[in-house]
């Protein structure tokens, strides 16, 4: 163990996903380093395609790198994380489960809930129906999925990657589909979820604001093949509110990462 | 009392057509070995009752058995397909080439084998019905969202695991969806084979009638294989409907 150990940390990684054909497979990140903190709050922005998506899949073990070394709590990660909670722009709901079930899923998985799971149902029903509640959509557990709106069904699957306790949240672009008050909504939903139970998160957007808002420190990754340029840390006080979002300083911090995106596309 | 127009369309039209068919035949003198009237066909069918019953079952059980087993097969083959990449790419092609294979052409192979009876029947029906469910078992499970596959592995779930709680319950409508066209399938596999080797069933019974110029009991038993048909496609769409409720979500389809 070294003494800066991070709770992650990504070192001088590459990563070429497999040739399909003909060309010699796309390198999607290369020497990208990162370390995050624990109960950090952090934000990855840059250009398409630059492998942000690629970077969540090498935090939480569902790719390996190429070259370098990706470490969890100062472990090489050699397989999934299992720590991981995981949501994206498409909320992905099991249409045959009502809501609650869907919510308990990854209960359904990791240990020691899996063995539980039968024997402990009724209290299992209540946990995701209070997690439900924490993010506004009291009852909605008996419902299906698709009896609810685009912006219930992200805050259901935000309700999922937090039902296990994870110590890690992978947020990917997760409020990318909705519009700009539902999103705001969520903004703070995730700030109050984060600062209760104080999980690290990695958190992948497009929209700046969004990035400024949530995060400690914003990372601004390079066109393809990624790495990060900039690490810019936001010392705006917490609890924060939406107010913000036009106060100069705030949009100082907003148009200082667009123009290192604009430098990163070029 | 009003009338229902569409729940009452379709008998409307069943009946509308023998009526037709009654006139048109009468009216243009059409004579009874060419097209018999519905009446004719209906005094054929009444004269044989016994035997286009007996002859009915025959065929009917020999489908059930040869559906039966490209269920379980086809389950079995279209879970094992989907499973893995690798398995997928290396079977779709041969499972295309075989299905391709007209299957009159391999009757008389199984005949060869079996000799005539309800073997080939059975077989028959097996192998023309079986490939629509490998393939839509198959689909389903390799159309799993890949969002999905992500968060449940990153929780450490196993090939298994995402096998049971997704792509199994995902694939269910395709594959009750391909029991509608499998059924049929299989019944027209075992007809065929009937009418080229068999002693017994609706197939045989018609070659036999049509030897003879009984050309009524022809149609007469044309009419019991058409009821056959609708009456196990419609259990195996109300199967669909009761089974998967969930993939009709809307309530559009209803
Ligand atoms: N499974 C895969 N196989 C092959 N190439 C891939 C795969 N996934 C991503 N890539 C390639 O890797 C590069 C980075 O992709 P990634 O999804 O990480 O980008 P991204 O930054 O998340 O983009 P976006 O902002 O559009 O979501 C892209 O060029 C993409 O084509
Ligand atoms: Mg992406």
């Amino acid at each position: 163990m070294s003494s800066d150990q991070s709770f992650i940390s990504i070192n001088d990684v590459s990563l070429r996903y497999k040739p399909q054909g003909g060309d010699e497979g796309t390198l999607a990140v290369d020497e990208l380093n990162l370390r995050v903190e624990k109960g950090e709050f952090v934000a990855v922005v840059g250009p398409s395609g630059c492998g942000k998506s690629t970077l969540m899949k090498l935090a939480t073990g569902l790719h390996f790198p190429t070259t370098g070394s990706v470490r969890i709590d100062g472990d090489e990660v050699k397989g999934p994380v299992k720590i991981a909670g995981m949501a994206f722009q498409n909320p992905v709901m099991l249409p045959w489960r009502k809501t609650a079930d869907n919510i308990l899923l990854p209960l359904e998985i990791v240990q020691p809930h899996r063995r539980q799971m039968r024997s402990n149902k009724e209290q299992y029903r209540k946990l995701a129906d209070e997690l439900l509640a924490s993010v506004g959509l009291e009852g909605a557990g008996s419902q299906y999925p698709w009896q609810l709106s685009g912006g219930m069904q992200q805050r259901a699957s935000l309700c999922r990657a937090l039902i296990h306790e994870p110590e890690l949240l992978m947020l990917d672009e997760p409020f990318a589909a909705l519009d700009a008050f539902t999103r705001e909504e969520l903004w703070c939903v995730i700030r109050d979820l984060q600062a209760e139970k104080g999980f690290t998160t990695i958190l992948v957007t497009h929209d700046l604001r969004e990035a400024v808002f949530l995060a400690d420190r914003i990372f601004v990754m390079s066109a393809r093949p990624g790495r990060i340029l900039v690490e810019r840390t936001v010392d705006i006080d917490r609890p924060r509110e939406l107010d913000l979002l036009y106060e100069k300083f705030f949009v100082d911090i907003v148009h200082e990462l667009r123009g290192h995106i604009a430098e990163a596309r070029k | 009392m009003r009338i229902d127009w569409v729940k009452a369309a379709p008998w409307i039209c069943t009946i509308g057509l023998f009526v037709v068919w009654e006139l048109a035949v009468r009216l243009l003198g059409i004579a009874e070995f060419i097209l018999p009237t519905p009446t004719a066909i209906f005094l054929a069918t009444v004269e044989f009752w016994s035997a286009l019953v007996n002859n009915s079952f025959q065929t009917l059980w020999t489908t059930l058995a040869g559906f039966g087993i490209a269920v379980v097969f086809g389950l079995g083959l279209g879970l094992f397909i989907g499973w893995n990449k690798t398995i997928y790419a290396g079977l779709y092609p041969l499972m295309v080439g075989f299905n391709s294979i007209p299957k009159v052409a391999v009757v008389p192979i199984l005949v060869l084998w079996f000799g005539t009876g309800w073997i080939p029947a059975v077989l028959t029906a097996f192998l023309i019905s079986f490939f629509p469910i490998v393939v839509n078992v198959a689909t389903g499970l390799a159309t799993i969202e890949p969002e999905m596959e992500d968060v449940l592995r990153a929780l450490g779930a196993k090939k298994l695991d995402i096998m049971t709680k997704v792509g199994i319950p995902r694939s269910l409508p395709y594959f009750f969806g391909s029991l509608k066209v499998a059924i049929t399938l299989a019944f027209i596999g075992s007809v065929l084979s009937e009418t080229i080797a068999a002693n017994k069933g609706l197939g045989h019974m018609m070659l036999t009638a049509q030897a003879n110029f009984e050309v009524p009991l022809v149609f007469a038993c044309l009419i019991a294989l058409a009821i056959e048909g609708i009456g196990m496609y419609a259990i195996m769409a109300w199967l669909e409907m009761r089974m998967t409720g969930w993939a009709h979500r809307s309530g559009f389809a209803r």
